[in-house]
């Protein structure tokens, strides 16, 4: 399994998760999930030129995230679900990494609530004494 | 607030963290998180790993040492300094890998809150550059598999495996 992840590009998670980085790149490929749009339709949210939208779309673009449309006039935009699925992928490999972790650390937690003389099992939760 | 869901966040482009409800008193996380003969039970322990050796000095400026030993003599090794220590809900040390595959040290917050009998664990590792962080976010426990592979390599080289 991990041959497949060794097979993708650092340049591109790279590219990924700096394009991901920035709340603004976030809430246009958000606008984008539900459907493509134009850079004109994509500004109107924010508070911002549409040279500075323009700037954010490129990285979006250079990242692989979004797509131009054939439409000339409207150059509309569209979400690429891949690259962004790739970068779940890695997260997730980490969270069930550590996800194993936790769940042997749960079980030894049992065991030493059961050996706590000063606790008794009978105790109330929330009870703050 | 519900157990046993771990989430892994990239708050900013240096950051990973996680945040980890345990159904127990803070003090009893916190022991596991700092007592060798408790660590060695949970951290990294899978897959035929042991934490073999697992050295703490809790004080500020003090060490701690952790060496992993796997399948096939593999070994790992990481260590760092204590930085902050404020038993039982905080605690800051640094870390690194004796064979890095991220560049420079790391920095591990780790933030207990309780609230009704129940813990809630965060952990931040802050690394130095946002390519380090991205290192690590495509390969957890890369070291270890590349130990073992060396190793395969090893036994292949030899002419062990036809």
């Amino acid at each position: 399994m991990e041959a497949n992840y060794e097979r993708l590009s650092p340049d591109r998670l790279n590219a990924t998760f700096m394009a991901l980085a920035d709340p603004t790149r976030r809430a246009i490929l958000a606008r984008l999930a539900s459907g493509q749009a134009s850079v004109t339709e994509l500004a109107e949210p924010f508070a911002m030129s549409q040279p500075a939208i323009s700037k954010h779309l490129k990285v979006l673009e250079r990242a692989g995230l979004i797509s131009r449309g054939r439409d000339a006039q409207r150059r509309p935009r569209a979400l690429e679900a891949r690259p962004l699925a790739e970068a779940t992928e890695w997260l997730e490999k980490y969270r069930q990494f550590w996800e194993g972790n936790y769940q042997r650390l749960d079980a030894l937690l049992e065991e030493m609530k059961t050996m706590e003389p000063k606790r008794p099992r009978t105790r109330r939760q929330g009870d703050q004494r | 607030m519900s157990t046993g869901t771990l989430q892994v966040t990239t708050p900013s482009d240096r950051e990973i963290a996680m945040t980890r409800v345990f159904d127990a008193p803070r003090r009893l996380v916190w022991d596991a998180h700092t007592k060798p003969e408790l660590l060695k039970r949970w951290l990294g322990v899978h897959n035929g790993w042991t934490l073999a050796v697992c050295d703490i000095d809790l004080k500020v400026g003090g060490t701690y040492r952790y060496v992993w030993r796997g399948p096939n003599r593999a070994e790992m090794g990481m260590g760092g300094v204590f930085r902050e220590i404020a038993a039982p809900e905080r605690m800051v040390a640094t870390e690194k890998f004796d064979q890095s595959w991220y560049p420079g040290e790391a920095v591990d917050t780790t933030v207990l809150v309780e609230q009704g009998g129940k813990t809630t664990l965060t952990v931040t590792v802050r690394y130095e550059s946002k390519e380090a962080r991205d290192g690590v976010l495509k390969s957890p426990m890369k070291e270890g598999m590349e130990a073992g592979y060396d190793k395969l390599a090893e036994l292949l080289a030899s002419g062990g495996v036809k």
